[in-house]
């Protein structure tokens, strides 16, 4: 029975390993055996996973640093200097799709994950997993979006691997690209450096990534196509910090969408975030295909879009930056850190009550009717 | 975008929920039938909003929370067999059967596949005429037509391999089945404008002035509710007990005569299981007799299943109205939308899975848990 088991492992207290999690409050953690397979869930970046990091691959490992399990992790070279390095792998289907490919994807996603540390990204690693039979001419396609993003990002694929599986054993091509990056001197950017008072700055609209794959994906056709927003995000955070140094928090909302962004900054804070749901910018068509289904573009993936935490004073000069960069153009305010409840996140509906915004777990799933 | 930023107007509701304050004398309880309504009250907080008199009471209207647990179970043992592909909206894979869900299912080796519209699964029969294609037929009047209509093809089309698990259910038995329980609280009913839009509403009346309750035909944007709670109030003030249409710019009141037509043409109506409710006589359809070739049950003789609910779970008062949510000594503790015990917690449109999500906790509490969007990199 579930609920025995929740009981029986709500208490951790010699559990050596909770420190390493930093959800805060993550209640009854139901041992791993709750799940004898690997399911969808396990990739998610959720809970579920954080179930395998924990059960799995820490002990494993015999890592106990927390800072780890960051999306780019920083450390010392020497006494100066500071290197950031991030590794993720892409297995989106299709391997194109509106606005983007798992190729560009696959430089874009790294070379933004080490960004929101503040670091100036500089080489990747790409390493591919190829089905037999994939024809080249897709793989020429994927490898010359990947040359060609890299360049726009200022940065070069310096290491490589390529292995093939039998046919029917993989999706046609999965990508591994893992990156480095210098953190640039006085710059501390962190998600447990937000403060009270300090301002939630949106780059620009949500949802479209997401909405975009979804919408290829079951063939689910809207007026308008929506176009996968995936860019690098490097120069925008480069004239940022030019900009404003001391800029708290940097975080591109991925998986999980702004809602799980928002969510771990309030966590790692141990602040309240306070957002005003009319102030949120959604492309109209996206805001559709969400009604749509029953989805909430809060929760849906975004490729090139970043939530920043500023001082108040920085908002003036940082908006302007934003608003003059092309990634930056539909850069908004879009709330407030709080010193009320920490950890927790809240929206101002437009009727002017509240809710909190928790993140479901698994995937969304489209409603019944 | 037309038709739905206008009814969000939060001026206007405001400018709504004063004038239900004006006219409110003392206490009334409305009850949304729908799952959808509930889900919009507690996301745009129009409780919050409310006068203190008027207390909104979550009903039944989910129909992945009442689907019986022995249809689930039946749905898991037959998305288990080797040589089937099973096909179900994407809010059910989640619903906890007695012992596993479909998700665990499709973990260890189930081909389980998420569909938005049932002809998506009569296609995908077509596709692999070699398996056994099955489609979990769930809802309320709303899902039925396009339930009714993909069986229909199949039949004209002659797509043997294809074949429905239908477990539907209907509004008016469960307003009656509220209004005869002990201890009702329900004063006035928001009908769910959805399910108007394919019956129309011509049998409510006789539902009004045999239970002396008034009925409005609500939509689901924050003006629509705060309108359809508005009649209610002016109603039960003045002591009236009747049928309105509040979401007029939808609803009829014969409603849509042709998915009516393809429903009695396809489904009959049942006794049937309520999740957390038990079973209420003629409050469901299932496949006509003409039909039964289609009729997984009977395609996979699913016999031998052992329901077993979880003791803790208190769904079925939640369902009745009897308990908010957060009422329940489980609710956020053993129950949350990672170890749901009960189906309310699953759907976005269950009054448990509402509270939680939008954070209406005992006591609040950091939140645990983060989402996924499936493989978008």
């Amino acid at each position: 029975m579930r609920d025995r088991e929740i009981d029986s492992a709500g208490f951790r207290s010699s559990d050596q390993t909770q420190s390493e999690i930093r959800f805060e409050g993550m209640s009854c953690p139901v041992p791993l055996q709750d799940y004898p397979h690997i399911l969808m869930g396990h990739g998610g970046g959720g809970k579920l996973s954080a179930e395998l990091i924990e059960h799995i691959f820490l002990p494993a490992f015999g890592c106990q640093s927390p800072e780890s399990l960051a999306d780019s992790t920083v450390f010392c070279i020497d006494d100066a200097r500071r290197l950031a390095f991030s590794t993720d792998s892409y297995v989106v289907q299709p391997l194109f799709f509106p606005g983007g490919s798992i190729g560009d994807l696959a430089v874009n996603g790294t070379v933004n994950d080490l960004c929101m540390s503040g670091a100036r990204p500089l080489h990747l690693s790409a390493a591919f997993i190829l089905e037999e039979g994939l024809p080249i001419t897709t793989l020429q396609q994927i490898a010359l979006q990947m040359g060609a993003t890299a360049r726009r990002a200022g940065v070069s694929i310096i290491a490589g691997d390529t292995k093939v599986v039998e046919r029917g054993r993989g999706d046609g091509c999965y990508i591994n690209t893992a990156g480095i990056g210098v953190v640039p001197a006085g710059v501390d950017i962190s998600p447990a450096r937000a403060r009270p008072g300090d301002v939630v700055i949106l780059s620009g609209t949500i949802g479209d990534h997401g909405m975009a794959i979804m919408s290829v994906r079951e063939g689910l056709e809207f007026e308008a196509q929506i176009q996968s927003d995936s860019a690098p995000l490097n120069s925008l955070v480069a004239q940022m910090i030019d900009a404003w140094p001391d800029i708290h928090v940097l975080r591109d909302p991925t998986r999980g969408g702004l809602a799980a962004s928002l969510n771990e900054i309030a966590a790692a804070s141990r602040c309240g975030i306070v957002i005003e749901d009319e102030r949120l910018p959604v492309n109209p068509s996206v805001q559709s295909a969400c009604e749509i289904l029953g989805l909430d573009p809060l929760l849906v993936a975004n490729e090139g879009k970043l939530v920043a935490i500023v001082p108040e004073a920085a908002v003036a000069d940082l908006m302007a930056v934003m608003h003059r960069h092309p990634l930056g153009a539909q850069a908004a305010v879009i709330g407030r850190v709080v010193a009320d409840h920490p950890g927790i996140v809240v929206a101002k509906t437009s009727i002017g009550a509240s809710r909190v915004i928790t993140i479901p777990i698994g995937e969304q799933l489209p409603r019944i009717c | 975008m037309k038709y739905l930023t206008e009814y969000r107007d939060g001026e206007k509701a405001k400018r709504l929920a004063e004038d239900i304050a004006r006219r409110v004398t003392r206490p009334w309880s409305i009850m949304e039938v729908c799952g959808g309504q509930t889900h919009s009250i507690i996301r745009n907080g129009i409780d919050q909003i409310l006068p203190k008199e008027v207390e909104m009471i979550h009903g039944p209207g989910c129909p992945v929370c009442v689907t019986p647990l022995e249809v689930i179970d039946k749905a898991l043992e037959i998305a288990s067999r080797p040589g089937v592909i099973f096909c179900s909206f994407g809010d059910m894979l989640r619903v906890p059967g007695s012992k596993d869900d479909l998700f665990k299912i499709k973990g260890a080796g189930g081909d389980i596949r998420v569909v938005y519209s049932p002809l998506d699964a009569l296609n995908i029969a077509r596709e692999n005429p070699d398996r056994q294609v099955v489609f979990l037929a769930i809802g309320f009047e709303t899902t039925a037509p396009a339930n009714a209509m993909t069986i229909k093809l199949a039949k004209e089309q002659g797509v043997r391999n294809f074949s429905a698990l239908v477990s539907h259910v209907l509004v008016p038995p469960a307003i009656e089945a509220i209004m005869n329980s002990p201890g009702n609280r329900v004063n006035a009913f928001l009908a769910a404008g959805h399910v108007c839009c394919v019956t129309g509403f011509a049998e409510y009346p006789a539902l009004c002035s045999r239970y002396r309750v008034p009925i409005v035909v609500t939509g689901f944007e924050p003006l629509d509710l705060l309108e359809g709670i508005r009649r209610a109030v002016m109603q039960l003030e003045r002591g009236e007990a009747s049928v309105e249409n509040a979401y007029a710019r939808v609803v009829s009141q014969q409603g849509n005569v042709a998915a009516q037509a393809v429903i009695h043409e396809v489904f009959e109506v049942r006794d049937r299981g309520w999740r957390g409710i038990g079973t209420i006589p003629r409050s469901g359809w299932g496949l006509r007799p003409e039909y039964s070739d289609f009729d997984a049950e009977l395609r996979f003789a699913v016999t031998d299943i052992h329901t077993m609910e979880s003791p803790l779970c208190r769904a079925g008062d939640v369902l009745k109205g009897a308990i908010k949510p957060n009422q329940c000594a489980a609710f956020g503790k053993q129950c949350t939308p990672r170890t749901p015990l009960g189906a309310t917690m699953v759907s976005s449109e269950g009054a448990c899975s509402a509270y939680f999500n939008y954070g209406r906790f005992v006591q609040l509490s950091p939140p645990s848990q983060r989402a996924i969007a499936g493989n978008a990199r």
